[in-house]
């Protein structure tokens, strides 16, 4: 006999897609942060004007967006493992999870204003 | 699965207390990834996005981030993030290779463990070297 899974809001229901998140914007980062790695290594670190000059760019600016996005992404899906794993009691674990995605969407809007004020 | 199914055999001990646990090398790199992560959600990204803003408002605001992060103490908070996002990238890597099933035998498993704790550790070292 086949049983409907019991689903909570609060629960872990579309796991598979989560996971291929996970992977897919650890991926994204890595590849960032070997660039950014390359540049700085290839520029002996970074002085303001070059600093400026790499974020002039709109290629950059949406590469470090992405970068953001991905990060933010990443972050929901494990913070909300974590609160799964160890937080029991259901309101509590609610709110957390509430509270997490306010910040992290509240972070990608500073992002975004961090990255586009100067133009 | 009810209980009565799963252990009909015979009862296994079950050590949960967390303080009882010998993790495996594995273990270990599993549980430092979860709270490397946490310790980057927590401090690293608002450190990150203010270092950004400051960093690009203006050369003004640019030195005095340089001089901010030369005290000692942004310092070690600083060598503390590097290391938990340095662990958790080679964690994250060694789990992307097990996803395709490189290196998920016991044995390589166990020294890819030990590989990324090393690793991470040892940049994290070149890092603090250079900042200091």
């Amino acid at each position: 006999m086949v049983t409907r899974p019991l689903r909570q809001s609060v629960g872990a229901h579309y796991g598979w897609k989560d996971w291929l998140a996970q992977r897919i914007t650890a991926v994204v980062m890595a590849l960032y942060t070997l660039f950014l790695l390359a540049v700085a290594l290839y520029n002996g670190g970074f002085d303001y004007a070059p600093w400026i000059r790499l974020f002039d760019g709109t290629t950059f600016r949406v590469a470090t967006l992405l970068f953001g996005l991905s990060l933010l992404w990443h972050a929901w899906i494990g913070m909300r493992d974590i609160w799964m794993d160890y937080i029991k009691p259901t309101a509590l674990r609610l709110v957390l999870e509430v509270v997490t995605l306010i910040v992290l969407f509240a972070y990608a809007a500073w992002l975004a204003q961090v990255l586009w004020e100067r133009t | 699965m009810p209980p009565s199914a799963r252990n009909s055999a015979k009862p296994r001990p079950v050590y949960l207390n967390l303080v009882q646990i010998r993790l495996p090398l594995p273990g270990m790199v599993s549980i430092l990834h979860r709270i490397s992560g946490a310790l980057l959600f927590v401090l690293g990204i608002p450190v990150l996005l203010y270092a950004l803003e400051r960093s690009l408002a203006s050369p003004e605001s640019f030195a005095a981030l340089q001089m901010s992060m030369a005290h000692p103490l942004a310092k070690l908070v600083l060598i503390a993030l590097v290391w938990a996002y340095l662990h958790h990238f080679c964690a994250g890597i060694r789990y992307l290779l097990i996803d395709a099933h490189v290196g998920d035998d016991l044995r390589p498993a166990r020294q890819s463990s030990i590989i990324v704790l090393v690793a991470s550790l040892a940049l994290t070292l070149i890092v603090a070297v250079r900042l200091w």
